[in-house]
């Protein structure tokens, strides 16, 4: 069951990234320096290449080796930021969430890595922009669809803010009026998890 | 996209082979994980300056291998910071006992993997921002100012203490003082082209250029129409005094730098502009380099960067270097 889910897991986040790499890039070139989209991609890839190893662990474990394969292959920001979500998510599991609530556990203790290690929070123009309303919406047990919903508008609610974390806050008010490449990557992992849950 | 390669995946090890065979007397190159040693060994007890950085700035930092500078460089991707397991690959590599300097350009990918670096270390390690960038600063912004050429300065002037004897935290405070005393101006007359992107990172219209352009063709403060070199070179070293400070009589080290994409003939022009405009300001340049140190790919534009010398680091400065990039 959970070799099934992690690997099913593993396959559309890693798909998807790929398919969209380019978009990523895009946005990122707009605000940023360009790498995103192949940083994120390179990470997609090693994850596929391991994902038969990774998925043949218990959940916590799973969570930790996607981890550190991401932190010791992606580099950027990006590595850092969503290997240490996956590091605090792993810490935080046991098994396999049971209910939206103990997702939603797991979900904020990776949160909480990424403000750690990315000194930030929401409201800076970055992936916690997607990823703290989120995990609201999975707290207070929200449908797959509203998930959804939120993490598009979330993104979309990127595009006037003022960058004040990575290298687009280099730019200051120049950075207004474009989506953050990190909130759109986190948008688009969110989406890849809500197809593998619809699915099941 | 026109450029000299084989696969867009390759790039990097290609060209890092081709550096550790060209300079096979200076140093080593490790493909995986990926990073440059110097070849000779320092002696024991000496402090070990590590740094890295995105590829697409070299010679920065693997041309800076070698006695008097850096121990070891890890190159990452083009534009994205290395990997932990590089710099703690390279940190086991070059521990003399003295301890570990992670020389760090502050942009939040590369400090938060040398982080990541430094917690996974099991020897004792500090770090070194270098933060010279003075184009763009805001108060509404909590990422402060770019790393870029002035970083040289520290790896040299460090390099040098560090082969003086000097401890981890004698090191540290010197490397603070230099760049502390350095303030950095570039500007773009061209985008850069990330191999992976293959598509230029800016678009500037034939007349344009980005005044304050970091190097990797982030914006700086405005995009304007071309101007007289003179002109040019005035806004930024008043910029870089603005900041870094200088009084009448300040001796300076000056780096002009060039972008990657500039010949040295515009280099050396500008290096006359540069003269000129600081001794209508009563400041001495003592030491100075011209040449491409600290590149963004293949982005024609220059840096400026002028750091206050006081004696101890001028003499750092003068002191003996043998890497790829600078050797006296």
């Amino acid at each position: 069951m959970t070799q099934k889910l992690v690997s099913r897991l593993i396959e559309a986040i890693a798909n998807s990234i790929i398919a969209n790499a380019e978009v990523l890039t895009t946005l990122d070139q707009a605000i940023g320096d360009g790498d995103h989209g192949a940083n994120m991609r390179r990470g997609a890839k090693a994850l596929k290449t391991q994902c038969d190893e990774i998925s043949s662990l218990e959940f916590a474990a799973a969570l930790k080796k996607a981890g550190t394969a991401i932190v010791m292959t992606v580099g950027g920001a990006s590595g850092p930021l969503y290997g240490s979500a996956l590091l605090g998510m792993a810490k935080a599991a046991s098994g396999v969430p049971k209910n939206a609530k103990e997702a939603s556990v797991v979900v904020r203790a990776g949160i909480d890595a990424v403000k750690a290690r990315g000194k930030s929070d929401a409201g800076a123009k970055t992936m916690l922009d997607v990823l703290v309303p989120v995990q609201s919406e999975i707290e207070s047990g929200s449908s797959i669809a509203r998930i959804r919903t939120v993490a598009e508008e979330s993104l979309e609610a990127t595009k006037p803010m003022l960058a004040k974390k990575g290298r687009a806050a280099f730019l200051g008010e120049r950075s207004i009026g474009h989506a953050d490449p990190g909130a759109k990557s986190a948008a688009l992992i969110v989406h890849a998890i809500c197809d593998v849950l619809e699915a099941q | 996209m026109k450029k000299l390669i084989n696969g867009i995946d390759d790039v990097l090890s290609e060209s890092l082979r081709g550096f550790g065979l060209a300079h096979s007397d200076l140093v080593e190159v490790s493909l995986e994980p990926r990073y440059v040693a110097r070849k000779a060994k320092a002696r024991d007890g000496k402090v070990a300056l590590i740094s890295g950085g995105g590829s697409g700035h070299e010679p920065l930092h693997a041309g800076f291998v070698g006695a008097g500078m850096l121990d070891a460089a890890c190159p990452g991707e083009v534009f994205t910071s290395p990997t932990p397991d590089q710099m703690l690959a390279a940190a086991n590599d070059v521990d003399a006992g003295g301890g570990i300097l992670w020389i760090v350009k502050n942009y939040s990918g590369d400090v938060m993997n040398f982080e990541m670096a430094a917690e996974m270390f099991d020897g004792d390690s500090a770090s070194i921002l270098t933060n010279d960038d003075v184009a763009v600063e805001s108060s509404l912004h909590s990422q402060g100012r770019r790393g870029v050429a002035a970083t040289i300065a520290v790896e040299k002037i460090v390099g040098a203490a560090a082969e003086r004897g000097d401890d981890l935290d004698s090191c540290r405070l010197i490397g603070e003082r230099v760049n502390s005393a350095s303030g950095t101006m570039g500007v773009a007359l061209t985008s850069c082209t990330v191999p992976a992107a293959g598509k230029p990172t800016f678009d500037l219209g034939a007349d344009e250029i980005e005044m304050g352009v970091g190097i990797h063709g982030e914006p700086g403060r405005r995009r304007e129409k071309l101007k007289p070199a003179d002109a040019l070179v005035a806004e930024m070293v008043e910029a870089i005094l603005e900041s870094a400070g200088a009084d009448e009589g300040s001796e300076m080290l000056a780096i002009v730098n060039g972008m990657g994409g500039t010949p040295a003939l515009e280099l050396y022009l500008i290096f006359d502009a540069v003269s000129r405009e600081c001794d209508a300001r009563g400041i001495s340049i003592a030491r100075s380099l011209v040449g491409n140190y600290c590149t963004s790919l293949e982005m024609q534009g220059f840096s400026l960067t002028l750091t206050r010398l006081d004696g101890e680091m001028r003499e750092l400065w003068d002191a003996p270097v043998r890497t790829a990039a600078l050797h006296w």
